[in-house]
């Protein structure tokens, strides 16, 4: 295990583990944004009806005619076993391959593939290699995983697709592979020649996590910025520009949620680990910077005064905060960072549930939370891992936050019982990630503040009749 | 396996789950991974639900499989039956669960001595049935329940009420238009000077069902919800069912006689035909838009028609018999019960579909190229793809199924929502002929950009002036048939006179 650097002591933190009953979406979630991201993929669900009405209806994602990705929807045969899993996961991938002609056919095993303990990893190199499409095998099944977990799970698999530098070497003497991923980069191997002024010299570094492109650009240029190269971006926007990645290459997350990712890079493919806090908020996003650059031995420049100068684009959104209480109920593992940079703007945290803690990968960010609560003299909150939600609606009515960020079940109950609610999937799916994005978080969590601002003489804020028992 | 894009009903569990939470202090147990409890979102999220639903998510994860999950289940009955007091506790698996092969019965007795409450699973095959059977199969089973219990406390009430009176089966949430439908089926009902006995499951306390035996008739207005209870209702109690649907002016007329003729023979003596004819006549608007100039545009226009049993026919019958709409097809997805739907159809359209596959009906609508479509949200997105107006009438459920304004689908307020949304699907009328007159308001050429990208066909000026000028909602078509036409007799070039052309044809 290399994590770069360790922290100097900080504050105590309080885990707890309820182990209760809670809600978060499916992790099989994670199609809705890597099919888009990764634009010359196929997802294939491999589950049940039950997993195909959640994308469709909960993820409300279903409804684009012939997207790129689908269900092989599990039927009664299938389950007892009566018909054979290969030959019925090749006639659904012979169709894919016919109608769409993925480069890539990504296979999301789902709860009940795991039970029925459907042998995927072994059936895809076969039909791989007779169908001579990559297949990509990802268990993002309920079981052992949360919400956006899903793509943690899609990216450790691909992890394990990237090419070595040898093979890539190989393959550019002896194919026109190489011509072609120049024309498919624009050029960007000859710019990247011309310009290597720009960029002090230092080990090749990936980053991991599947971003937006815009908000790839923007921490793209960043790093430029301090003389950091990125070689790549795990996952690329089309799988076969997956970086190269070899021992000793530096990789560092963007996300907390990418565990697993990190470890199969870590293990498998020899990296080392940059553990940073995450660039979320411009405190998080300056100290992810920083961390990178100390790890890749480049002096950073102007970075203290790039955080100052969005603080202070962030000052009205910040004075409309300052001194109110937040409540997240757990969902999407970006919980600690969302945390720790709403105390940076004089929030205070009541407690942080989240559906799991991996105190390692996150260790950088939880310091950093231990930190800035030491800096902005507010004590440190509880973080609940796997929480009870009926419990958490009991705190909740009782130490009555200002804020509570919540999966979309219980939005709509708190806020008639006169309780500000921000859904947690908006920050999965907002670009929220670096310096120029940290208005956006704001924009998000002072929205019902804004709102109610705006409705609050009419004296409307509880709409139930009776107390309910919650 | 089954290649799938698109579902029309859900899993079972969630048809378990609309009866379980429909009903009033009832609360479930779902037996299920993490992800799986996704109910709870769509109900607070699309019936803006105010209080939270009365389901919890029992997490099976790794350690629950590897210890087995008896334990976590009853420990987590018995805890709601503490926390909420619910009067019932509904033990449901889903898909993945249902397989681990447990014996949730066992769990439920050994849940049911420590609980104050009842405790039922949910008797449902998770891969033989859909979301629709097993709402029905869960109303029944509920209803059954109850009455059993009563009959055996000996306080089942079986003495008829002395006025006639009547069961609403069938409300439930997340149902379409269900709240709606329900309100307008109460006004009717007072109107024919019927009282309520019971509406189930739609917010009826458990404890209520012993009171169903005392109502003159059962009342199923949707097919797909309450069929069974009614059934049960008719052997067990001889109660007469009513299962016609009051939906346009047509059919409502129909189930007020039939309601008529079962009452009347147990004792009362009610003649509804002079409200039929004044709500007909002078209150639904309905009967008087047929009759309207503007509904003579539509005389012959092509319409499809797909959805749920009970919509989808009786959209069928109403475009046909009461607007003069040629129904090409007509199409639904209840498989299970497609006997009954051909018959129910089968005079009033050109062709039956009954599929459950969304391409099927999306190739069909793409070749007969109708003029509307009334279908589910899946159609009005073919329509979009196809550039023809869809009107929706039937689940899967969406954000728009739940508007705030009063929008029933059954009854003569029903009548009037459905011409509206019939009217609005057509553009017609004298807007029709203005936009031919005047060369449409469309000035931008949304079209080239459009469509003509993958084209190698050129349309000169005057072609294109002239495409402009045809009114935007069949633009799309004169344009693709023209261009079909020019093809197959090999011209690069589309000018008037093969614009013309193709029009004789085709008939473009």
């Amino acid at each position: 295990m290399t994590l770069a650097q360790e922290k100097p002591p900080t504050p105590e933190l309080n885990f707890e583990c309820e182990t209760g009953n809670y809600h978060t979406f499916c992790p099989i979630s994670c199609v809705a944004w890597l099919y888009q991201k990764i634009e010359d993929s196929f997802f294939l669900v491999i589950g049940t009806k039950t997993c195909g009405y959640f994308l469709q209806n909960a993820m409300g994602v279903m409804i684009f005619a012939e997207p790129r990705y689908a269900m092989a929807e599990l039927e009664e045969a299938d389950i007892s076993a009566q018909l054979n899993d290969y030959n019925e996961l090749k006639r659904l991938c012979d169709q894919i391959k016919r109608d769409r002609n993925p480069s890539v056919i990504v296979w999301i095993g789902t709860c009940t593939t795991e039970i029925i303990k459907m042998d995927l990893e072994g059936i895809a190199p076969k039909l791989e290699a007779e169908l001579g499409i990559p297949i990509v095998v990802a268990r993002a099944n309920g079981l052992d995983y949360a919400f956006t977990q899903g793509e943690d799970t899609v990216l450790a698999s691909m992890a394990n697709r990237c090419p070595k530098e040898s093979e890539v070497k190989q393959e550019a003497e002896k194919t026109e592979r190489n011509a072609i991923q120049k024309l498919l980069n624009f050029g960007k191997k000859a710019e990247d020649s011309n310009h290597n002024e720009e960029y002090h010299k230092h080990p090749p570094l990936v980053l991991f996590g599947s971003l937006p492109d815009p908000v790839v650009t923007n921490l793209t240029l960043e790093l430029k910025k301090q003389g950091v190269k990125i070689d790549g971006w795990l996952p690329a926007k089309r799988y076969t520009e997956l970086p190269v990645i070899d021992e000793g290459y530096y990789v560092a997350g963007v996300n907390p949620f990418l565990s697993r990712t990190a470890t199969t890079l870590m293990r498998r493919r020899k990296c080392k680990l940059i553990g940073a806090p995450f660039p979320i908020g411009p405190d998080g996003t300056r100290a992810w910077i920083e961390k990178i650059c100390s790890v890749v031995g480049v002096e950073p420049q102007g970075l203290a005064e790039r955080e100052a100068q969005i603080w202070e684009n962030l000052q009205d959104y910040v004075d409309l905060i300052k001194g109110k209480s937040v409540f997240f109920m757990g969902d999407n593992l970006l919980e600690i960072s969302l945390a720790r940079f709403l105390i940076r703007c004089g929030m205070t945290v009541d407690e942080i549930g989240i559906p799991y803690m991996d105190k390692r990968y996150q260790k950088a960010e939880l310091d950093f939370l231990a930190q800035t609560c030491q800096e902005m003299g507010v004590s440190v909150p509880t973080i609940v891992e796997k929480p009870d939600n009926y419990n958490q609606l009991q705190r909740i009515k009782e130490i009555k936050p200002d804020l509570v960020i919540t999966g979309m079940a219980h939005a709509n109950p708190l806020e008639a019982r006169g309780i500000n609610t921000k859904w947690s999937v908006e920050f999965t799916f907002a670009q929220i990630h670096g310096f120029t994005n940290a208005r956006d978080i704001l924009e998000l969590v002072t929205r019902p503040l804004r709102r109610n601002n705006n409705l609050k003489d009419l004296g409307w804020s509880k709409l139930v009749k009776e107390e309910a028992k919650i | 396996m089954k290649l799938a894009y698109w579902m029309y009903a859900g899993p079972a569990h969630i048809g378990t789950l609309r009866i379980a939470s429909s009903f009033k202090n009832v609360h479930a147990i779902m037996h299920a991974p993490l992800g799986d409890d996704y109910f709870n979102v769509m109900r607070s999220m699309l019936e803006r639900e105010r209080d939270f639903t009365p389901v919890t998510a029992s997490i099976v994860d790794r350690n629950v499989l590897a210890r087995g999950s008896q334990e976590k289940v009853v420990d987590n009955i018995v805890r709601k039956d503490q926390e909420e007091n619910p009067d019932l506790i509904v033990l449901t698996p889903t898909c993945t669960s249902s397989i681990l092969q447990e014996d949730l019965e066992n769990f439920v007795a050994r849940a049911q001595i420590d609980s104050k409450g009842d405790v039922l699973l949910a008797d449902v095959n998770h891969y033989r049935v859909n979301e629709l059977q097993a709402a029905d199969r869960t109303l029944e089973q509920i209803v059954q329940y109850y009455l059993r219990k009563a009959e055996k406390k000996g306080d089942l009430v079986t003495e008829k009420t002395v006025n006639p009176s009547v069961n609403i089966i069938g409300i439930s949430t997340l149902g379409f238009h269900n709240h709606h439908d329900c309100r307008e089926l109460k006004k009717l009902m007072a109107d024919l000077g019927i009282e309520i006995n019971l509406i189930i499951p739609d917010n009826a306390s458990v404890h209520d069902l012993k009171k169903l035996p005392q109502a003159w008739f059962n009342l199923i207005p949707y097919r797909e919800l309450g069929l069974m209870t009614g059934n049960y209702l008719a052997q067990e109690f001889g109660m007469p069912t009513v299962d016609i649907t009051p939906m346009g002016v047509v059919e409502t007329a129909r189930c007020i006689r039939k309601i008529q003729e079962v009452i009347n023979a147990q004792g009362a003596n009610v003649n509804y035909e002079d409200f039929i004819e004044y709500q007909t006549l002078h209150v639904s608007e309905a009967a008087w838009f047929s009759r309207s100039i503007d509904c003579q545009n539509l005389t012959g226009k092509k319409a499809v028609v797909f959805g749920d049993n009970t919509h989808a026919a009786a959209m069928t019958k109403i475009l046909t018999r009461e607007m003069g709409i040629h129904v090409v097809l007509a199409g639904t997805y209840c498989k299970y019960d497609a006997d009954w739907f051909r018959k129910e159809v089968s005079e009033y359209c050109d062709q039956i579909l009954i599929s459950e596959d969304n391409g099927e009906i999306g190739d069909a609508i793409a070749k007969l190229e109708p003029s509307a479509i009334f279908g589910t949200q899946m159609e009005r997105h073919v329509g979009k793809r196809l550039d023809i107006p869809c009107g929706v009438i039937a689940a899967p459920i969406h954000i728009q199924n739940f508007p705030i304004g009063y929008k029933p689908f059954l009854g003569y307020e029903g009548t009037n929502q459905i011409t509206d949304l019939i009217y609005n699907s057509f553009t017609l009328g004298m807007e029709d002929h203005l936009l031919e007159i005047f060369g449409g308001h469309d000035t931008k050429e949304v079209i080239t950009k459009g469509i003509s990208a993958d084209s190698e066909l050129n349309w000169n000026r005057e072609a294109q002036g002239e495409l402009n000028k045809i009114p935007g909602f069949v633009r799309g078509k004169v344009k693709r048939n023209t261009e079909k036409f020019a093809r197959e007799r090999g011209f690069n070039e589309i000018t008037l006179e093969v614009m013309y052309a193709a029009k004789e044809a085709v008939g473009a």
